[in-house]
């Protein structure tokens, strides 16, 4: 995925905090103020407690490999071939996950649960910060 | 279930009283319209009614341009092209699976809205991306101006826009659970090619070996091509009736026993909470809280398989195994074959049959149900008859008995 050819998304105000926080190098998300639970993808109530007071937060940008899939079939222009698609799960709560990309990594050696951290990729020009994960250097597996 | 909880199940006053389906090809190059015209009518005949006594229309997604081919044909197309005098419609993309339409249906001619409710969905997926090939089904192709919405908001970004892709991770964290191998996988399409074979209305007929499955090129692992339904042309079209215009029809009809239509889980493919399952998991559960019958009681099911993967997930959903243990059930194959303890996608399934998009599969339980499928009867006159459609958040399923 060294191309950065991206359908990029349609920022909102909702989800502008998630593909914009890359440009601090941060991950974020909306947490509710009363009880703590973090909401994703973005919703204007906390699911938990019903309450309207969501913060913006900055997760660790760590994560674990949930699932994962390497793709080979040409979907659209842009991409190389093979290519890793994930769903990583978050150590800030259970089941805050995210659809991603894994790079710098060998395709044949993902692993379900494999620890990950975030890279973000610039479209600048679009004002959206793409994130991808990679394999935790040093400690990591 | 007590017999006074049995007169709660509102389905249960609705049956299907007629099948049809048009001509089926890999690509026809037919008017959409014109081959929904060919399975609706003969669904109508089917039943011994005509059109002037169909007062319901159903169908699913409704008329619309993209994905190329998904949908050529809406409800206003058919109202109009056979001037049917309506007391109830529905067409739409959320509801529990394609055989949402279906269940509308049933609860409209239970409510006394309508009495006979035709049901079609039509296909031209074969012919509509011949072009492109499966690379012109994503939105925005070359990127520009696109910019990705509601759930693909989370998907197209990381290059994910299919539900290949989807399934496959579901696939891939099933293996890593439960130790599910690619040659159990391989049961469900070698299944499905050899019932093809005697469905002359087949996409794909010719014999299939577990190597050619296993040489086959890799699509997005572990799902190669043989776990991909194939794309096609054709329209089938369900008449549901109210249960007391029996006598009005041409054969007795089939009863709906039980609908399963709960989704209990996050509405998407990367939230529900065990990714080795689907929304299937809650819609299987509801059913058989609707009925007295009980998973050994079906004699031949038709599960969704848009994916083979799917097909697994269902298994699991509607209790003919555990959960995790689709790989070991279908193994080898001699239990799902059209003479094994559970027939399964007996015409050869959307991924040799074609991809009729669950309705084809409701056809065909219906067609075993009245003993009319010809060389791929399943043996013994099956009673009870279970379809099951949607992937990921998408799940609806049926309980039919004669």
């Amino acid at each position: 995925m060294s191309t950065p050819f991206r359908i990029l998304p349609r920022v909102t105000d909702r989800n502008r905090h998630f593909w914009t926080g890359g440009r601090d190098g941060e991950l974020r998300f909306l947490r509710c103020r009363r009880c703590g639970t973090w909401v994703h993808p973005p919703a204007p109530v906390c699911p938990a407690c019903l309450g309207d007071d969501l913060d913006v937060v900055a997760a660790s940008g760590r994560a674990r490999v949930a699932t994962y899939t390497v793709n080979h079939q040409a979907w659209m222009p842009g991409p190389e071939l093979p290519y890793v698609v994930a769903i990583v799960e978050l150590p800030e709560q259970h089941g805050l996950r995210l659809i991603t990309n894994l790079v710098e990594v060998d395709p044949a050696e993902v692993r379900i649960g494999m620890e990950v951290e975030v890279v973000f990729e610039a479209h600048p020009d679009d004002e959206v910060w793409i994130p991808l994960f990679r394999p935790v250097r040093g400690n990591g597996r | 279930m007590t017999p006074e909880e049995a007169v709660l199940v509102g389905e249960r006053r609705a049956v299907i009283s007629g099948v049809g389906q048009s001509d089926v090809g890999r690509r026809l190059f037919r008017d959409p319209l014109a081959l929904t015209a060919q399975a609706c009518l003969a669904a109508i005949a089917d039943a011994g009614l005509r059109p002037a006594d169909i007062d319901g229309l159903a169908t699913f997604p409704g008329g619309m341009d993209t994905p190329p081919g998904f949908s050529g044909v809406g409800i206003t197309d058919v109202q109009d092209m056979l001037r049917l005098q309506l007391s109830w419609y529905t067409g739409g993309l959320e509801m529990p699976s394609q055989l949402g339409a279906v269940v509308a249906a049933c609860l409209a001619v239970s409510a006394g809205l309508a009495r006979h409710v035709l049901c079609f969905r039509t296909v031209h997926e074969g012919s509509a991306q011949a072009g492109g090939g499966r690379a012109s089904v994503t939105p925005g192709g070359g990127g520009g101006s696109f910019r990705a919405t509601g759930f693909m908001e989370w998907t197209l970004p990381f290059a994910a826009p299919s539900a290949a892709i989807w399934v496959a991770m579901f696939a891939r964290a099933h293996f890593d659970r439960y130790g599910t191998t690619r040659e159990q996988l391989a049961q469900i399409a070698l299944n499905a090619r050899r019932n093809a074979a005697r469905n002359p209305k087949a996409v794909y007929r010719d014999p299939m070996t577990l190597e050619d499955y296993l040489s086959v090129r890799m699509i997005s692992e572990p799902l190669c091509l043989y776990d991909c339904d194939v794309p096609c042309d054709g329209s089938t079209a369900i008449v549901v009736s109210a249960a007391e215009t029996a006598p009005d029809l041409r054969r007795p009809p089939l009863r709906v026993e039980a609908a399963g239509t709960a989704i209990r889980g996050r509405p998407s493919w990367d939230q529900f909470d065990d990714l080795t399952t689907m929304a299937c998991r809650d819609a299987g559960a509801h059913l058989w809280t609707r009925t007295s019958l009980r998973p050994a009681d079906v004699d031949v099911a038709e599960l969704y398989d848009g994916f083979s993967f799917i097909t697994m997930a269902w298994l699991e959903a509607l209790g003919f195994c555990g959960p995790g243990e689709s790989g070991s059930f279908v193994e080898g194959g001699a239990r799902i074959a059209l003479d094994g303890e559970l027939p399964l996608n007996t015409n050869g399934g959307q991924l040799s049959g074609g991809r009729l998009h669950g309705f084809g599969l409701l056809h065909e339980a219906c067609v075993q149900l009245w003993g009319e499928a010809g060389e791929r009867q399943v043996p013994g006159r099956p009673e009870v008859a279970v379809a099951a459609a949607g992937g990921g958040p998408l799940a609806g399923a049926l309980l039919l008995t004669r």
